[in-house]
C-alpha cells in the first residue's frame, strides 16, 4: 500500500483510503484489509467491532499512517492489534 | 490520491441530496457524480492532454473540474476577459485540449491548436449521455488536478501546477466531510478561473454543502439567487462586497435573514468596507482568507471572533487587526524574511514564505519551491505578537531608490489621507540619479479640485522622508485594476516609462 491506495475491509463495508504511511498491514474488524473486497465475509471479530466513521481520518500513535475513511462500516481499524485513533481536527471558519 | 473523491464520497452519503443549484436547474449528489464520470470517459476517449474550461460558471464546471480529475487530465480553467492575443497565446500552451464554452473563440484565436471543442450544452448533455460507470485508470502519484494561469499583473502569466494531493490536504485539513445541514447553502460567485472558484466547490462539496453557482457577478443578480435561494454562506472579493453594498443602500430588495457567513479574499479590502458590512450584517460572521493560486488557495485566515474582538477593542494594536489576514492555518508554516533568507521576528516586513502540504509552489516550467520545501509568496507582510499576518503589497513592488527600499503602501496611506484622493498607487520609476525614484498615480473625488504637485511632494515630505517624495505625477480618472479587483501596477509603471 501507498498514499492513494484504497483498501477495503473483509469483515464489513469499511474502505479506507491511504493519506500517510507505506507497506503497513491494516486491519478492520481484527481481519486484515486489501485492495479487493473479499469474495466472502469473514466474522467481525467482537473486540474490533465499534466501527468506522465516513470522512474521519484515522491515525496510529506517531502519526506515521493516515487513513481516510471513504465508506463506513462495523469493523474498527487496527495495526498490530492496537487501535487507530481518529484525528483531532480544530474546526475552522469556511474561507471558501 | 484524486479529488474526485469528494464527489464519489458525498454521492455515496446522500445520492438524492441536492448538490448544485445553477440557472434554475438543481442536481443532486449522484446526478453530477453520474456526469462527471460520462465526462471522463469522454474526455479519456478524446485522448486530449488537458481539459480547458473557456466560460462562465455553470454546471460545466464541477462537471469539467472532476471529470478532468476522474479521466487524470490537468482542468485549464481560462480567462474568458483575457485580450484576444493573450488567450490565443495560452491557448497554444495546452493545445490539444478537450475544450468546452466558447468554441467560436477557441477556433479563431488557436486554428492550429486541433482542440476538440464543445460548447458548454453539448459537453453537459453529452456527459449525461454515458451510461456505464467509468472505470478509474491507474493513475500515478504526483498527478496534477488543475493548471492555472496566474493573472500575471507583474508579468507574463504562470502556469502553476495543484496536485490532486495538494487539494486533498487543503480541503481535508479545512473541511469536515458532510458537516452543513441540507438548510446551508453557499453562493458561489467567483469566476472559474480563480483558484477561490475552485477551492469553493470543493469545499462545499465536501461539506456537502449545496451550492448556489451564480454565472457571473453582478449585484442584482447575487442579492437575488442569495435571497430566493436563502444563502447561508458567501464568498466575494473586495470590490464585489463594496457593489453589493452599495445597491442595498440605493435601496434594492433581498431577504438576507438566511446569511450567516461571509468570506472574503482575493485584494486587500479597505477597512472602511468591512466595518460598514459589519454594522449592515450583525448576524452574519465574516471571514478574510488569504491564500494564492499556488497554495491551494487559503493559508491565513481572520474568523468572525477575530473580527468581532478587533472590531470591538480601544487598543489600537488589536483594532488594526480588523485589517490583517488573521493567522497561519494550523496545518502550514508560514515565516517573514529578509532579502537575505534570514528569518525576521514579529514587527518587522519581509517576505511571506510557506510551506506545506497543500502548498504547490510549482510551475509548468520550474519550481519555486527552495531546497527545504518552502515557497517564496513575493507578498510582502509583517507578523504582530500574536502572530496576526498583515499584507504590504508584492515583494516586487518594493521601490528602491538609491539602496533604500520603499515601500509603496506607506506612501498611498498618506495620499489618502488627503481629502481630494480618491484612490492612490506609488511605483517605482527609472532615474538616472537614484536607479529608481517613486512615481504616484492619483484619481481624484468627484467634484474636487486637483491638488498641485506641490501641495502633494509637500505633504508626503511633512509625513515621511524625502527619499519618498514623488518624481513623477500622474492624475488619472481611475486607477487600472483587473477584474478581480487587483490593482495593475505594470500598468500604471508604463505610465511613467517615457
Amino acid at each position: 500500500m501507498k498514499p492513494g491506495t484504497k483498501l477495503k475491509s473483509a469483515v464489513c463495508d469499511t474502505e479506507v483510503m491511504v493519506i500517510k504511511g507505506t507497506n503497513i498491514a491494516v486491519d478492520c474488524g481484527g481481519k486484515p484489509m486489501s485492495d479487493t473486497a473479499p469474495a466472502a465475509r469473514a466474522d467481525l471479530d467482537a473486540a474490533f467491532a465499534e466501527g468506522t466513521k465516513m470522512g474521519k481520518r484515522y491515525v496510529n500513535a506517531d502519526s506515521t499512517v493516515e487513513l481516510l475513511c471513504v465508506k463506513a462500516g462495523k469493523g474498527s481499524l487496527s495495526i498490530g492489534g492496537t487501535p487507530l485513533q481518529i484525528k483531532d481536527s480544530k474546526p475552522l471558519p469556511s474561507s471558501d | 490520491m484524486n479529488i474526485s473523491l469528494f464527489l464519489q464520497m458525498a454521492a455515496d452519503a446522500e445520492p438524492d441530496r441536492i448538490a448544485l443549484v445553477c440557472s434554475g436547474r438543481r442536481w443532486s449528489y449522484s446526478e453530477l457524480w453520474q456526469a462527471a464520470q460520462g465526462a471522463a470517459t469522454n474526455i479519456a476517449q478524446s485522448g486530449c492532454q488537458f481539459v480547458a474550461l473557456l466560460d462562465e460558471s455553470s454546471e460545466a464546471t464541477p462537471i469539467a473540474l472532476f471529470g478532468a480529475a476522474l479521466a487524470g487530465v490537468p482542468y485549464v480553467p481560462l480567462n474568458y476577459r483575457l485580450a484576444d492575443a493573450d488567450l490565443a497565446a495560452l491557448l497554444s500552451r495546452i493545445a490539444p485540449a478537450y475544450a468546452i464554452g466558447d468554441v467560436e473563440r477557441i477556433q479563431r484565436l488557436n486554428p492550429d491548436g486541433h482542440h476538440a471543442c464543445l460548447k458548454r450544452a453539448d459537453f453537459v448533455s453529452a456527459a449525461e449521455a454515458v451510461a456505464e460507470p467509468f472505470v478509474e485508470p491507474e493513475q500515478e502519484d504526483g498527478g496534477i488536478a488543475a493548471q492555472i494561469f496566474t493573472s500575471g499583473t507583474t508579468s507574463a502569466p504562470k502556469a502553476a501546477l495543484l496536485k490532486h494531493a495538494n487539494l486533498l490536504s487543503y480541503i481535508l485539513g479545512t473541511v469536515e466531510f458532510g458537516s452543513a445541514s441540507p438548510e446551508e447553502a453557499s453562493l458561489v460567485c467567483v469566476p472559474p478561473y480563480h483558484i477561490a472558484g475552485i477551492a469553493a466547490l470543493l469545499s462545499s462539496i465536501y461539506a456537502m454543502r449545496k451550492i448556489l453557482l451564480l454565472p457571473a457577478f453582478d449585484p442584482d443578480s447575487w442579492l437575488t439567487l442569495a435571497s430566493e435561494e436563502r444563502a447561508s454562506n458567501a464568498f466575494v472579493v473586495p470590490t464585489m462586497l463594496s457593489r453589493i453594498i452599495a445597491r442595498m443602500e440605493e435601496g434594492a430588495k433581498a431577504d438576507l435573514s438566511s446569511l450567516q457567513a461571509i468570506a472574503y479574499g482575493g485584494g486587500p479590502m479597505p477597512v472602511v468596507v468591512i466595518e460598514q458590512a459589519m454594522r449592515l450584517f450583525p448576524k452574519c460572521g465574516f471571514t478574510n482568507a488569504y491564500g494564492l493560486t499556488e497554495t491551494s488557495s487559503t493559508i491565513a485566515l481572520l474568523g468572525p471572533e477575530d473580527h468581532r474582538t478587533a472590531y470591538a477593542s480601544t487598543d489600537p494594536a488589536v483594532r488594526a487587526r480588523l485589517g490583517s489576514v488573521g493567522r497561519p492555518l494550523p496545518t502550514i508554516e508560514l515565516e517573514i524574511r529578509d532579502e537575505e533568507g534570514k528569518r525576521l521576528p514579529a514587527g518587522e516586513r519581509g517576505e511571506i514564505y510557506v510551506r506545506g502540504e497543500q502548498v504547490s509552489g510549482e510551475y509548468r516550467e520550474r519550481s519555486a519551491l527552495d531546497s527545504a520545501g518552502w515557497f517564496p509568496t513575493r507578498d510582502a507582510g509583517w507578523l504582530d505578537e500574536e502572530g496576526f499576518l498583515f499584507l504590504a503589497g508584492r515583494a516586487d513592488d518594493v521601490i528602491v531608490r538609491g539602496g533604500e527600499n520603499i515601500s509603496p503602501g506607506e506612501i498611498e496611506d498618506v495620499l489618502l489621507t488627503h481629502p481630494s484622493i480618491a484612490d492612490a498607487a506609488a511605483v517605482a520609476v527609472p532615474s538616472t540619479e537614484w536607479g529608481e525614484a517613486v512615481g504616484i498615480a492619483i484619481a481624484i473625488k468627484p467634484d474636487c479640485a486637483t491638488p498641485s504637485d506641490s501641495e502633494l511632494r509637500g505633504l508626503i515630505k511633512d509625513r515621511l522622508r524625502s527619499s519618498r517624495v514623488p518624481e513623477r505625477i500622474a492624475v488619472l480618472n481611475a486607477l487600472p485594476y483587473n477584474e478581480m479587483g487587483k490593482l495593475l501596477r505594470r500598468e500604471i509603471r508604463k505610465l511613467f516609462s517615457n
